[in-house]
């Protein structure tokens, strides 16, 4: 009896779940299937859901109209620089808060993740304004260093955490075998925080890529990612919905492989380290 | 242990993150004050003058300003109510045995990922257009006359598409949680003839209660700040109804010009944004003793 009952419960629960999981990813699976219709049938009542006419013409005159791979490169020079330079400030700060903590640690992480909390939009104008006295406006330095900072207290916080559980008895072994600060470094550290410092690029790559704030005000073509390319799909006249479909494709693609993969440490550094 | 040469090491170490935090934070926030005493028009450069507390009076009375803090609060509230309450039977439910868990859990988290601007644009148009979108479709095949979302309920509109964006965060921290719930305390209730209800209410709600107020205050921070899917999609109209803080303030400041009120409106949201700040650094530094 017992046995039927489970039976059952692993039918209905997986069918709800599949259902549910399935409604929820729909609009994705929709906007993919677009991508692949002419521009009349992705605006065609009704929709054909698999029987139409497979192209992928929109992939190329998405490219030969609006030159996506240029916005695409911006969107990893963006994303990437921003990643790498908050992690090279970040690293020394959570290393040396992580293994020589003092009484002040705490409110200095705390502090950091306050800096977090301030509204964009407060300090808009004036960072508007620093910009176009610097001509930073519309440039990929700009974004790249505005982005840098808004991540690095998430960047500092996740590496805090995962380097606090590198255990220290470790280090006081190798330490004890005679082992040299720089062998320690590079023998016994750097493999133990290799899996903590992968996570914490990719959860800020796909943050750095998808922040829709700074990029849209502060770019406008030359430096523009494509969250600011996308947003250009928005003009009532322009609408080309088969087009903006191949577009989005093509920038939330890499990015939802990316996020599926680091889906585990999402959870840990959005709440900084409040929820494992 | 640590010698005076390891302690001046780890402060040198920290020095950079520190000193560059403090000038993002001070800097621009203390420009946003001086500008925010000032009339200051990019329009009418030149003609900066000290007004006092002019524009704080101005913006608080403008009729724009309790319509964007209405919207504001209507907004996060909404996503926040339905985040949760679909988050914690959608977590409740991956949590059982499911075959296929961890695919199921991909297209669960895949919305999370999608940029902003990508996800309004595809809501508004594939699906929510009042001719051609899906939403259409479906409801003339019940015999509905469909919605025409962005001008009869656009602020719902709005609010449906953040939701889609933020349910899949609240599903995974809530299922997450669970997860680390320990298996024997459910069963012990269930050998004491617990019912599946009293379960949840007595041991998995409780159990809960921390993970909720978590997901609450962070979605809160950026919830509170939402703004490409606004410009994408209504540009904050018709008229004022799906204009939030954030959108104002852009407003007034990138399309009004006036960066004296823009700068006070700021510091409003700083406010705003700083009581829930302090909430959160609270829940977060007590699990850092822990």
């Amino acid at each position: 009896m017992a046995r039927m009952a489970t039976t059952r419960r692993v039918v209905v629960s997986t069918a709800a779940a599949w259902l549910f999981g399935f409604l929820i990813f729909f609009p994705i699976l929709w906007m993919v299937l677009a991508s692949f219709k002419t521009e009349l049938e992705a605006f065609a009542i009704p929709p054909s859901f698999l029987f139409f006419h497979w192209t992928t013409e929109n992939y190329a005159t998405v490219q030969e109209r609006s030159d996506y791979f240029h916005h695409a490169m911006n969107s990893i020079i963006i994303a990437g620089g921003s990643t790498l330079i908050a992690l090279l400030i970040a690293i020394p700060a959570a290393w040396s808060m992580a293994f020589s903590p003092t009484r002040r640690t705490k409110d200095i992480l705390l502090w950091m993740l306050s800096t977090k909390m301030m509204p964009p939009v407060g300090v808009l104008v004036p960072i508007y304004l620093i910009y176009k006295s610097f001509g930073l406006l519309d440039s990929c330095i700009g974004l790249v260093l505005i982005l840098c900072l808004g991540n690095l207290p998430i960047v500092i916080w996740m590496l805090f955490t995962y380097f606090k559980e590198i255990p220290r008895d470790i280090l006081e072994a190798a330490r004890m075998d005679g082992a040299t600060i720089g062998r320690e470094l590079v023998y016994v550290l750097t493999p133990m925080a290799i899996p903590g410092l992968a996570s914490t690029l990719l959860l800020n790559l796909i943050l750095a890529w998808n922040e829709a704030f700074w990029t849209l005000n502060l770019s406008t073509s030359n430096a523009a990612p494509l969250t600011t390319f996308i947003a250009s799909y928005s003009s009532p006249e322009g609408l080309f919905w088969a087009k903006l479909s191949a577009a989005s494709t093509l920038a939330i693609a890499p990015i939802l492989v990316l996020g599926w993969f680091s889906q585990k440490q999402l959870v840990r550094g959005l709440t900084f380290g409040a929820v494992k | 242990m640590a010698t005076r040469q390891t302690q001046l090491l780890a402060r040198s170490l920290l020095t950079p993150a520190v000193g560059l935090l403090f000038i993002w934070m001070i800097v621009p926030l203390a420009l946003t004050l001086y500008f925010s005493t000032l009339h200051y028009s990019l329009l009418d450069p030149g003609s900066e003058s000290f007004v006092g507390l002019e524009n704080f009076r101005y913006f608080l009375t403008d009729p724009a300003f309790l319509a964007s803090l209405r919207n504001t609060l209507v907004l996060v509230g909404s996503v926040l109510a339905l985040t949760i309450l679909l988050g914690i039977p959608l977590a409740l439910l991956m949590d059982q045995p499911v075959i296929g868990r961890n695919f199921v859990r991909l297209m669960v988290i895949a919305p999370f990922f999608v940029m902003p601007t990508v996800s309004a644009l595809v809501w508004k148009n594939l699906l929510m257009h009042p001719v051609s979108g899906l939403f259409a479709w479906l409801a003339q095949l019940f015999h509905l006359t469909p919605i025409d979302w962005f001008n009869d309920v656009p602020l719902f509109a709005v609010i449906l598409i953040v939701t889609w964006q933020w349910l899949p965060f609240a599903t995974l921290i809530l299922l997450t949680a669970l997860q680390s719930l320990d298996e024997e305390q459910k069963e012990a209730a269930e050998m004491d003839g617990a019912s599946a209800v009293s379960t949840f209410i007595y041991i998995t709600l409780p159990h809960l209660a921390r993970p909720i107020t978590v997901v609450i205050l962070i979605e809160t921070i950026f919830l509170l700040t939402v703004f490409a899917e606004i410009f994408v999609t209504t540009g904050g109209g018709p008229g004022l109804q799906t204009t939030n803080i954030a959108f104002l303030i852009y407003s007034q400041a990138l399309i009004q010009f006036d960066v004296g009120s823009a700068s006070a409106g700021g510091l409003v949201a700083v406010v705003i944004a700083n009581i829930v700040a302090f909430f959160l650094v609270r829940i977060v530094g007590r699990n850092l003793e822990a």
